[in-house]
C-alpha cells in the first residue's frame, strides 16, 4: 500500500511562502512525477512528504492514516537523494542493509535481502567496496538498492539523475520504470526535465511558484494544457506561443501551436517566413523562422531529410484542430 | 625544449624546497647536535657542526640536576586535561554552529576568534591576581583552565569546520532510513566526525605541550610543565648551552615522536578542513 493524500497543505519559511495551500492525491501504485522550473517548490513538496519538513499547516495522510507530525523514519517511505547520500564509511553491502538493521531485522534475512538487491542492481562484484571507489551511476544504483531493500509503502527520488552524464541518464530511467513496473509500488519522483516527466510519468504534478499548474497524464498535459504556462513547459522543442493580431483571428489572446503540428511548404502556407538556424537532429530537422507574425522566431519540425537551409523562404500553415487558444488570464478555452 | 625545460624547473623546485625546508628544521638540529657537545664546544667560534666528540655527558648531568619525569608527567596532566576539558565544550558548541546556524553564527565564530588577537600579557595581571585570590598559582588545575580557554576558540573553529564538511543529506538519509537521533549519533555522525576530533585533539595537545607563557608565568615547581623544565637550564650561572639543548631535547621528544606518526592528521588539522 502506498496512498498519499496531501490536504490544504501550507509551508513557509518565515514571511517566504514556499506553498500557498496544496491538496493533492496520489493513489497506490502511480508513478507520479513533480515537475517545475526551479524553486516551484517540488522539493519541498517531496521533502514536506518524507518528514524532512514540518508543513506549516495541513495535513499528510498516508494509507488512510495520519502521518503529518510523524517523523520521516516513522512514515515508512524510502527516498533517493539528489547527492546519493551514501554513508562514505560503509561498504556498499553496509550501506544497503543500513535501513533494515535500523529496523532490528534479523541478520539472515538481511543478508537475503541484500544478495538479492545486489544482483538485480547489477552490484555483486562492488558489495565490499566503499562508496568513493564507485562511479556515479554505481553509486545511484547503490542508493536505489538501499530505498528497496526495505519494501517501502512510496519511494520519493529527488532529482536522482541530475549528477549522471547524459547517456548514463537515459539508461537510468529505463531502469527505474522497469524498477516500478516490477515492483508496483508508489513513486514520487521530482524533476525539472520535462523529458524525464513526459517518458516515466504515470501522472504528472506541474508546478509553479507552490501552486499546482495542473495534474494529468503525459499525454492529457501534451494534448489539453489548461493554460499557457503548462503549453509552455510540457513538449520539446517548445510549443510556439502567439499572440496580438494572428491570436485575434481566432478569437484569444494567446495561441499556442506545436512545432510538430506546423505544416511546411516551400510553395505556400499562412504565415511566411524566413529561416534563420536549421538544427539536423538526424530523424528530424528544426527550424527556426523568422515572420512578420509573431516577434519571436517561431520553431517548426522537418523531416530529418528537408532539403532547407538558413536564409530561404518558407511558408508555415498550423494545423487547425491541433491549435491552443488562450484567454487574456492564460486559460485554454475550449 | 619543453620537456628540458620542465625538468630544469622541476630540480630548482626541488633544490628551492629542501632549502626552505632545511632552513625551518635547521634550528632544530642545531639544537640536536649541540646537545651531544661538550659546553666548550658549544660556544666554540667558529662553531663545529659534526665533527666534535659526541657525549651523552648533559643528558646524564640535567638527569642528576633535576626531575626530568615530574616535569613531564605534568605537561601530559595539563595537554591532556586542557584537551578533554575543551572538547566538552567545544563539541556541542561546534555542533551546534555547523547544524544549526542562526544569522549571528559568524559573528560569533569571529568573536571568539578575536580573542587570540590580544596579546596574552595584556591579560597576565588580571589572571594572576585571579589566581592569587583562588589559590591557583602553581597548581595544576588552574593551568588546565587557562590553557583550556586559550586554546578553545582554536578548537571550537577547527570542529566547526569539520562538521560543516559533514554532508545534510546523509543525516537526512539516516533519518528517512529508520534511524532515530541516537542511532543516527552512533552509526552515521560519530564515525564520520571522528577524524575531525582526532586531529583537533592532535593539535591541540601540540599547542598545550609547548605553550610557555603561562605556563612559566603561572607555575614554579609543583605543577611545573616541560617548558619550565627548560628555562631552568638557561639563567642563573649563565647560559649552559650544552645541557640547555639537552633538555630542550628532552623537552620536545615526545611530541616530535607523536606529530611524526600522526604526520597525516595534522597536516589536516592545519589546514583547518580547508582542502579536502
Amino acid at each position: 500500500m502506498g496512498q498519499i493524500h496531501l490536504e490544504k497543505v501550507r509551508k513557509t519559511f518565515g514571511d517566504v511562502v514556499i506553498i500557498p495551500e496544496l491538496d493533492l492525491k496520489i493513489e497506490d501504485g502511480e508513478f507520479v512525477v513533480f515537475v517545475g522550473p526551479s524553486g516551484c517548490g517540488k522539493s519541498t513538496l517531496l521533502r514536506l512528504i518524507a518528514g524532512l519538513e514540518d508543513v506549516t499547516s495541513g495535513e499528510i495522510m498516508i494509507d488512510g492514516a495520519q502521518a503529518t507530525a510523524l517523523p520521516p523514519a516513522k512514515r515508512g517511505l524510502a527516498m533517493v537523494f539528489q547527492s546519493y547520500a551514501l554513508y562514505p564509511h560503509m561498504s556498499v553491502r553496509k550501506n544497503i542493509a543500513f535501513p533494515l538493521k535500523m529496523a532490528g531485522m534479523d541478520k539472515a534475512e538481511i543478508d537475503r535481502r541484500v544478495d538479492y538487491a545486489a544482483k538485480t542492481l547489477n552490484l555483486d562484484a562492488y558489495i565490499d567496496r566503499r562508496p568513493a571507489q564507485l562511479s556515479g551511476g554505481q553509486r545511484q544504483r547503490v542508493a536505489i538498492g538501499r530505498a528497496i531493500v526495505r519494501e517501502p509503502a512510496a519511494f520519493l527520488f529527488d532529482e536522482p539523475l541530475s549528477n549522471l552524464d547524459a547517456a548514463l541518464r537515459v539508461g537510468m530511467r529505463l531502469e527505474i520504470s522497469e524498477l516500478h513496473q516490477r515492483l508496483k509500488t508508489t513513486m514520487i519522483y521530482v524533476t525539472h526535465d520535462q523529458v524525464e516527466a513526459m517518458t516515466m510519468a504515470d501522472k504528472i504534478v506541474v508546478l509553479r511558484a507552490g501552486k499546482i499548474e495542473q495534474v494529468g497524464t503525459p499525454l492529457e498535459l501534451y494534448t489539453n494544457p489548461q493554460n499557457t504556462f503548462v503549453a509552455g513547459f510540457i513538449g520539446s522543442p517548445r510549443m510556439n506561443l502567439l499572440s496580438g493580431a494572428e491570436a485575434e483571428k481566432y478569437g484569444a489572446a494567446t495561441i499556442g501551436i506545436r512545432p510538430e503540428h506546423l505544416r511546411l511548404s516551400t510553395t505556400e502556407g499562412d504565415w511566411t517566413g524566413t529561416v534563420k538556424v536549421s538544427e539536423h537532429l538526424g530523424s528530424d530537422t528544426f527550424l527556426h523562422v523568422e515572420t512578420p507574425v509573431h516577434d519571436e522566431p517561431i520553431t517548426v519540425r522537418a523531416d530529418g531529410e528537408f532539403p532547407i537551409h538558413a536564409g530561404d523562404t518558407v511558408y508555415l500553415s498550423p494545423q487547425q484542430d491541433k491549435l491552443h487558444r488562450f484567454n487574456a488570464e492564460g486559460l485554454s478555452i475550449r | 625544449m619543453a620537456r628540458s625545460v620542465s625538468i630544469q624547473r622541476k630540480i630548482g623546485m626541488t633544490i628551492l624546497a629542501w632549502s626552505v625546508g632545511l632552513l625551518i628544521f635547521f634550528p632544530i638540529l642545531w639544537t640536536f647536535l649541540t646537545s651531544f657537545k661538550s659546553e666548550l664546544q658549544a660556544i666554540s667560534i667558529p662553531p663545529v657542526f659534526v665533527d666534535f666528540h659526541w657525549t651523552l655527558e648533559n643528558y646524564r648531568t640535567i638527569q642528576t640536576q633535576s626531575n626530568y619525569l615530574h616535569f613531564m608527567m605534568n605537561s601530559i596532566y595539563l595537554s591532556l586535561g586542557s584537551t578533554v576539558l575543551g572538547l566538552i565544550f567545544a563539541i556541542p558548541a561546534a555542533w551546534a554552529m555547523a547544524f544549526s546556524p542562526t544569522e549571528r553564527t559568524k559573528d560569533i565564530l569571529l568573536w571568539m576568534l578575536s580573542t587570540k588577537m590580544l596579546p596574552a600579557v595584556g591579560v597576565l595581571i588580571p589572571i594572576y591576581l585571579l589566581f592569587v585570590r583562588f589559590g591557583l598559582l602553581d597548581s595544576r588545575l588552574g593551568l588546565i583552565v587557562v590553557l583550556f580557554l586559550i586554546n578553545l576558540p582554536i578548537i571550537v573553529w577547527m570542529l566547526y569546520t569539520y562538521f560543516k564538511e559533514i554532508p545534510g543529506e546523509i543525516l537526512e538519509a539516516a533519518r528517512m532510513d529508520g534511524a532515530g537521533l541516537a542511532k543516527e549519533i552512533v552509526h552515521v555522525l560519530a564515525p564520520m566526525a571522528v577524524p575531525g576530533i582526532a586531529s583537533t585533539i592532535l593539535l591541540n595537545v601540540i599547542l598545550s605541550w609547548n605553550e610557555a607563557f603561562w605556563t612559566l608565568n603561572l607555575t614554579t615547581s609543583n605543577a611545573a610543565p616541560l617548558t619550565q623544565f627548560i628555562a631552568s637550564f638557561s639563567s642563573p650561572q649563565g647560559n649552559f648551552y650544552a645541557k640547555l639543548s639537552a633538555a630542550s631535547m628532552l623537552a620536545i621528544a615526545p611530541i616530535l615522536i607523536v606529530g611524526w606518526f600522526s604526520q597525516k592528521q595534522l597536516v589536516r588539522g592545519l589546514t583547518f578542513g580547508a582542502v579536502k
